[in-house]
């Protein structure tokens, strides 16, 4: 199934690799630097509770990004779809005493229904 | 929310095994959804499997992963996209500081946490979080392992069939996918927010993280990391300091 590039040489191919390479080397710095940085702050120092509030603010801060204003296929549709979608998925999510795999299910289908049927 | 009792599986062995077994279930099957969505993504850019495959392979987090295509299918610069991968990813360097404590042991060697750091992503971190404070030390590593290798594996098993997708499947149905991650993501932070000190630190960073974006879509998530977290930090030592305080007094 999976066809071996005709040139590994050529320039469509090693083009990506670049760019590929160097995302993957700048993400590995941070795990890294907080492998390196982890043995140093004590577990129960202010600053390690305040490094806690970062990693839980930055992680909230980016689903919600990832929700409301996406990069990718999701920008093709509306605010109003994607937040009504999410909504849906936390309501579902509740009324089934917090069950994940139907919540998330409900809001994936509610997306695709909405973007089937176009602007409400 | 009442403490979970500590957990034992026996041994370290039995420890990676019930790490694979907590990984093949919802997380399995939504992160296996979402990388079907990356593979489509990278095949509607022009880009070969290879390229998919080295991405989901070392660097494994689907934000800068979704970010590196996109930004590569624009034509940004070499420089434009490390950069923006390394703002998005830079919540990598606080949930590794966070999550060290939780699985280092005496007798494990340093390299290992070096290698096996490269798997610290969302859905693996909030696992781990949860579960390896309850176990003793040394089946902490093994479970953490356990549970992310599998769950990779399958990314990459993922990202080869859902980059053959696109021509079979209709472009709503890819939307889903990409869109399950996200609200999977929210709804496990949902389920742990009676945790201490938690609910703040994500609220916040849930409001100002669209917010900063509208204003600096490179900085955004630094800016919200450190204002939400530093605030959310602050109330809670608040409180903890209040409830002190009323224990001595009483």
């Amino acid at each position: 199934m999976i066809e071996i590039s005709s040139n590994f040489l050529a320039p469509e191919f090693l083009a990506p690799l670049a760019a590929l390479a160097a995302a993957a080397a700048v993400t590995y710095f941070w795990r890294a630097l907080g492998v390196a940085v982890s043995g140093k702050v004590d577990k129960d120092s202010a600053l390690f509770r305040w490094v806690t509030c970062v990693a839980y603010a930055l992680l909230a801060g980016l689903i919600s990004r990832m929700i409301l204003l996406p990069i990718g296929p999701l920008a093709d549709l509306s605010i109003e779809q994607r937040a009504g979608a999410t909504v849906i998925s936390l309501a579902v999510f509740f009324l089934t005493r917090k069950n994940l795999l139907i919540g998330v299910a409900s809001g994936a289908i509610a997306l695709v229904l909405m973007a089937k049927l176009g602007p409400l | 929310m009442k403490s979970s009792p500590p957990r034992d599986f026996g041994s370290r062995r039995l420890a990676y095994i019930n790490g694979c077994k907590d990984a093949f279930g919802i997380p399995a099957i939504i992160l296996g959804s979402t990388y079907m969505g990356f593979g489509a993504l990278v095949s509607e850019t022009g880009l070969e499997i290879w390229h998919a495959l080295l991405s989901s392979g070392i660097n494994w987090a689907i934000p800068g992963q979704i970010a590196t295509m996109e930004l590569y299918a624009v034509d940004a610069s070499l420089f434009a996209i490390a950069a923006a991968v390394a703002l998005i990813n830079c919540r990598l360097l606080p949930m590794t500081i966070v999550l060290m404590p939780h699985i280092r042991n005496k007798t494990t060697p340093k390299i290992a946490y070096y290698f096996m750091c490269n798997f610290i992503a969302v859905t693996g971190w909030a696992a781990a979080m949860r579960q390896c404070p309850l176990l003793p030390e040394e089946q902490r590593f093994p479970y953490f392992t356990g549970f992310v290798i599998p769950l990779w594996s399958i990314c990459m098993l993922s990202t080869a069939i859902g980059y053959y997708l696109p021509g079979i499947l209709p472009g709503e149905i890819t939307m889903g996918l990409v869109f399950l991650n996200p609200v999977y993501f929210m709804l496990v932070f949902v389920a742990d927010f009676t945790q201490p000190g938690r609910p703040t630190a994500l609220i916040l960073g849930a409001i100002l993280g669209p917010l900063t974006f509208l204003l600096t879509p490179d900085w955004n998530l630094l800016i919200t990391g450190l204002i939400g977290g530093t605030i959310a930090f602050y109330i809670a030592e608040r409180q903890t300091r209040g409830k002190i305080r009323k224990v001595e007094t009483e």
